[in-house]
């Protein structure tokens, strides 16, 4: 059977450190996001950690939500590019061909988890990180798009050693970065369709999952475990998506942050 | 309603080829003028090819802006050719002759211009250029037809085909009467252009014909291609974007803000070329007439629209419209929405006498078009700014000053390839006004004597 590789995101074990980010920024060759990169709302974070609070201070509570590509089945992404540079491989990923892309910026405008990024500068790397680049990823020049890969380079890294030792790709054998540097675990990479995962038993037997924009029948691969909170704040005073004033409020944190 | 109006034959050719035979002052100034902003714009479209689209405003999730905005904005412009020419001629309305010409050479050009849009936006151009253009259906590698930004460039190079043909087909006359009185280059120039018309019956019958099967076939156009470009927005989930009232209501806000720009060219032809008594008052009044059906249907699809988000009542759509209705500077766009497209110009529209005032027509059909401008920009960028749940991500769109520079640029980029094209062709059909003046006749119905229109088919 092919994989469907995926993600369980524990959002109860998510502390919201970083380390992902981090971790991803430097496996994939992403270019360093300056201030004014984030001020222009141009940052690539092919993971990203949302921060929302919750509550009116002083009872305020921070939310974190780390967001990679969802890798959907049905991905809205991929019908619109004209020149087949979004496509879906065998293996369920979504996936992003650099060198076909032209740039329309379609694949972006239709990712409603916002995890496509554009080339708008062509990168740069101070010299000091020149050679901490991976050689295994290519390098994106401006006006293309890219995503995050679930770290293609080290899938094919296992298939080809599991190929040679001349059994299946094991779970445990790799994982993606992101899932490695995650201090709390809260992240686990697998296949979905090898039921002896950690990632399809969790999903298997969790009560608390959930996909993000689940009602857009895309059927994401990254399925979150929903927070446990111990000590929840009252129901009128929770986290209101579409007030302007909560809009505001993030506004102002984001420039604080 | 059509005066009665003989002029001799000669004066009408000479009067008409006015632009092609001599350039005015005022042609001087457009020249200069236009043509310095295009130098403007050709330097920012060079340093954001040199750059990249870094220096525009676009942001993420923002991916698509000004430059979109513009590019349906001309597109909806281009379509005051096909509701003119081809709609118009089918149904004989008498007085398109002298504006079909010159709608059909706006909408060439606005077409183009339009296409450049898109094109300077991909953040390759390059690649665009020699692998998206012509489409390699052939190998079936590259183009997903499934891509409305597949579809869409096929509906407009379609039509752009069609218009081409069908300002070729009905000018060739015309050249032929241009060949017949020109020396040197432009000779050679019309001579081949002329095709070897020599004014017998057989060609100006298979002329006819195809005017007509071109016109007919063009008539499809009419719905497909802004339709098609409303699935650019359409096809993807965004809220607001995705809905199917978008097409009709691209469709009709198309007309509207292409006939005002008909409109708008006709006082600057009759200001710059004096063709006063072609272009006269009761051709104002008669697209006074037609604008007043086309803006209450447009407003009603307006209205549709913001209906149909707010109905199903689902908090992403309505996120967007509260922006719309309540943030700065939609506010600003949705009065100049509803007062420049609307409340102003109808109601002037309205009154005989203000249809037959050439200035009054002049500013109304301005106005008309910044309203439809601003109607684009509120229906494209803010389902953008709001998409889904994501407030962390909610963002603002800010225009670039290269941007800015591009959309002006495009502004001068039409009346100044229109101007080039009236230093060659006559803007005016000469032989469609002939052939006004001689199926023109006199009947008399009792004691009154009633100017007429005699038809051969």
């Amino acid at each position: 059977m092919a994989h469907r590789w995926g993600m369980t995101i524990d959002l109860d074990l998510c502390t919201g450190c970083q380390a992902c980010v981090v971790a991803c920024q430097a496996e994939n060759n992403i270019p360093i996001n300056t201030e004014e990169n984030f001020q222009q709302r141009r940052a690539i974070e092919w993971i990203r950690v949302e921060r929302y609070w919750e509550g009116e201070f002083p009872n305020v509570k921070a939310r974190y939500i780390p967001v990679p590509c969802m890798m959907c089945e049905n991905a809205p992404c991929e019908p619109v590019c004209p020149v087949y540079a979004s496509y879906h491989t065998d293996q369920g990923l979504n996936f992003q061909v650099y060198n076909r892309c032209i740039g329309t910026r379609y694949c972006s405008v239709n990712c409603h988890w916002h995890v496509r990024f554009f080339n708008f500068w062509e990168p740069k790397w101070p010299d000091s990180l020149k050679q901490q680049l991976n050689p295994l990823v290519a390098v994106r020049s401006r006006g293309v798009m890219e995503k995050c890969s679930f770290c293609i380079q080290r899938i094919d890294h296992a298939e080809q050693s599991a190929q040679l030792q001349g059994r299946d790709v094991k779970d445990g054998d790799f994982t993606t970065a992101c899932a490695q540097a995650c201090p709390t675990r809260a992240i686990v990479f697998g296949d979905l369709n090898n039921a002896d995962s950690e990632v399809a038993k969790t999903v298997a037997s969790t009560k608390r999952g959930y996909q993000l924009l689940a009602d857009l029948g895309t059927n994401p691969a990254v399925v979150y475990l929903k927070k446990i909170d111990a000590d929840p704040l009252p129901e009128d005073s929770k986290h209101k998506y579409f007030d302007s004033s909560q809009y505001t409020r993030v506004k102002e944190t984001v420039a604080v942050g | 309603m059509q005066e009665r109006r003989n002029l001799p034959q000669m004066e009408v050719i000479q009067e008409l080829l006015l632009p092609v035979t001599r350039t005015t002052m005022w042609m001087w100034i457009g020249f200069i003028v236009l043509g310095t902003i295009l130098a403007a714009f050709a330097f920012a479209v060079a340093w954001m090819f040199y750059w990249g689209i870094g220096v525009t405003g676009l942001n993420r999730p923002g991916m698509w802006g000004f430059m979109i905005v513009d590019f349906v904005f001309w597109i909806g412009i281009s379509h005051a050719g096909v509701m003119i020419s081809a709609i118009l001629r089918l149904t004989q309305a008498e007085w398109r002759r002298p504006v079909t010409r010159a709608a059909e050479v706006m909408t060439m050009f606005s077409l183009m211009t339009a296409m450049t849009l898109p094109f300077i936006h991909t953040g390759r151009p390059w690649r665009t250029a020699y692998w998206v253009f012509p489409y390699d259906f052939w190998r079936g590698i590259f183009p997903d037809v499934r891509s409305a930004l597949v579809m869409d460039p096929s509906a407009v190079f379609t039509y752009l085909t069609g218009t081409i043909l069908f300002i070729y087909i009905t000018t060739v006359p015309d050249i032929a009467t241009l060949r017949d009185r020109s020396t040197g280059w432009r000779k050679g120039l019309y001579r081949v252009l002329a095709l070897g018309w020599q004014n017998d019956e057989r060609q100006w019958m298979i002329q006819a014909a195809t005017g007509f099967l071109l016109a007919a076939l063009m008539l499809s156009i009419f719905v497909s291609v802004h339709s098609i470009v409303s699935w650019d927005f359409s096809f993807s989930l965004d809220p607001v974007w995705h809905t199917s009232v978008w097409a009709p209501y691209f469709v009709i806000g198309a007309v509207h803000s292409g006939v005002s720009a008909a409109v708008t060219l006709m006082v600057l032809m009759r200001w710059m070329f004096g063709f006063d008594k072609y272009i006269r008052e009761e051709h104002f009044d008669a697209i006074g007439r037609l604008l007043v059906v086309v803006a209450t249907a447009w407003v009603f699809f307006f209205m549709l629209d913001v209906f149909f988000a707010l109905f199903n009542q689902d908090p992403r759509e309505t996120a967007v419209m509260k922006m719309r209705f309540e943030q700065w500077p939609y506010t600003l766009m949705l009065v100049l929405i509803f007062v420049f497209g609307y409340f102003i110009p109808v109601p002037i529209w309205m009154f005989r006498k203000f249809r037959r005032n050439i200035k009054l027509m002049f500013w109304t059909s301005i106005m008309v078009n910044i309203g439809m401008w601003s109607e684009r920009y509120w229906l494209v960028v803010p389902g953008l700014e709001r998409k889904y749940e994501w407030t962390f991500d909610w963002n603002f769109y800010r225009p670039g000053i290269v941007e800015i520079t591009i959309i002006l640029g495009t502004f001068a980029l039409v009346p100044f390839l229109f101007m080039c094209f009236s230093k060659i062709f006559p803007p005016v059909s000469i032989w469609e006004e002939k052939e006004g003046q001689n199926f023109l006749q006199e009947i008399k119905v009792g004691k009154a004597s009633i100017p007429a229109i005699v038809r051969e088919f």
